[in-house]
């Protein structure tokens, strides 16, 4: 038995088991990484159509309704100006870069989902959340107005709190109810976006109903993340709309 | 196990020694009730508090846990003999942050949305008191067999624990159990409202401090003579 207390054999020690751990992590990141990446990337796919079909989708059949329901895809600077760049999609943009890069040079994704007569714009929107990052995709209608639907996720907002903006109940706001849907445009046909506030602030009956949903309580640094999020990306969405005439069926564009 | 006693029964020649020797048995036994982790040796609070607003989460901590304790237990007594003492704490530490990051890069891999709803949790498995504490005190000293038992028997007393103070946090907090709504909404109709006191961290803390409690006032061997 050599002489553990010796500084050699410390020294030695430590540099052969540090060598092995590092070993041993490298083959087991190098053997799970590549289902890892596949499964966010489907995650995503699944996330955009639920997004736009209003109903959740399976991972396995994620990657043929994608390629089956969007028919386009675009990225754009925040006072909408087209972006056009041979290396990059809509769909490969990795956000977490973009939101790093500054209001001036980021680029915004957006997606183009068409089931026959039916159109909805899907917009890519990533933010912070209290504990770390919180994103997700939100589905306008073709009249370019109407939200239709959409979904949040998180990396470590906590349960029961910030957490809860991936539930129904919160994502279920987004959708329309009793003929009454979340818009983007008030009623003067100027842009508000869709807010995020502390419950009952905004009385259901009042007019600015339409642009707000309620918050979580005990989660608000999370509810104020996603509130300015949403106003951003919509900003930027409604300033490509309106730089680029995204009219449909020779509709005036964002009529109400 | 009725099959496992006959085949035993059955063999030619009769063990010297019984699989779990009574001294074994108190090795799980005991962490659950006199030497709980975490109502009586207090190790391990801050998991308790952070992961237990629902049941989900918290039982996956659970296992992991209970697999990061019982192979860095393990490793670390099979390793006794070679670790210098003045860097067991640096080596003990190595071992468990790399079965942690295993555990976190597999559930990744094979179960991404469960790795996504532990989140961060896992790698505050690292920082979870009683992980360490049983590698120093008990497994550098101690033999494989015993080690293992010592830290299944810990991490089954930490889970017991966490899985009480969930239920109680998720039932009242959330009006659900593993996320399954169990309060009708007659009740929320009629004016019932979730407690969301029980949501924050206070909670937790007066939850195990009620269970130490319920536990000292019935087991007397708990009760300091003073």
């Amino acid at each position: 038995m050599p002489n553990t207390e010796s500084n050699s054999y410390t020294i030695l020690f430590s540099a052969i088991l540090v060598v092995a751990v590092g070993v041993l992590l490298t083959l087991v990141f190098s053997w799970t990484n590549p289902s890892y990446l596949k499964s966010v990337e489907l995650e995503k796919r699944q996330n955009i159509l639920s997004a736009a079909l209003g109903k959740s989708v399976d991972r396995e059949q994620a990657e043929s309704m994608f390629d089956q329901y969007i028919t386009d895809m675009a990225m754009y600077t925040a006072d909408g100006a087209l972006v056009e760049d041979g290396s990059e999609t809509a769909f490969t943009l990795n956000q977490a870069k973009e939101v790093k890069k500054g209001a001036d040079e980021e680029r915004f994704p957006m997606f183009k989902f068409q089931n026959g007569d039916t159109v909805r714009y899907v917009l890519g929107m990533r933010g912070t959340g209290l504990w770390g990052p919180v994103w997700g995709f939100i589905a306008i209608e073709s009249d370019l107005n109407t939200v239709f639907n959409a979904n949040f996720d998180h990396k470590s907002e906590t349960p029961g709190l910030g957490a809860e903006i991936k539930t129904d109940m919160f994502e279920g706001q987004f959708r329309p109810k009793d003929g009454n849907a979340k818009e983007l445009y008030g009623d003067d046909g100027s842009f508000k976006g869709i807010r995020v506030e502390k419950t009952g602030k905004v009385p259901q009956s009042s007019p600015e109903y339409q642009h707000v949903v309620d918050g979580i309580s005990g989660g608000t640094i999370t509810s104020n993340g996603v509130s300015d999020m949403l106003q951003k990306y919509l900003q930027a969405f409604t300033n490509y709309a309106e730089k680029n005439g995204l009219k449909t069926q020779g509709q005036a564009l964002l009529v109400d | 196990m009725s099959t496992e006693t006959t085949v035993q029964e059955k063999a030619p020649k009769a063990p010297a020694k019984p699989l779990f020797t009574a001294k074994d048995r108190k090795l799980i036994t005991d962490p659950l009730d006199d030497d709980n982790p975490i109502t009586v040796q207090v190790l391990g609070i801050c998991s308790a508090l952070a992961v237990t607003v629902q049941l989900k989460p918290a039982l996956f901590l659970c296992m992991g846990v209970l697999f990061v304790m019982v192979f860095g237990s393990a490793t670390i007594s099979l390793l006794r003999n070679l670790v210098p003492s003045r860097v067991r704490i640096i080596v003990q530490l190595v071992v468990v942050a790399a079965l942690v990051t295993v555990v976190d890069l597999a559930l990744k891999a094979l179960a991404y949305d469960v790795s996504k709803e532990l989140s961060v949790f896992v790698g505050l498995i690292i920082t979870n008191c009683i992980v360490m504490g049983r590698l120093e005190a008990f497994a550098l000293a101690n033999k494989p067999g015993p080690s293992i038992l010592d830290a299944f028997g810990n991490a089954l007393g930490y889970s017991v624990i966490l899985i009480i103070v969930a239920i109680f946090r998720e039932f009242f907090g959330s009006g659900s159990i593993m996320g399954f709504n169990l309060i009708p909404q007659g009740f929320y109709d009629m004016g019932y409202v979730n407690n969301g006191l029980f949501i924050l961290p206070p909670m937790a803390l007066i939850l195990v401090g009620i269970i130490i409690w319920v536990q000292r006032s019935r087991n007397k061997k708990l009760i300091e003579a003073n």
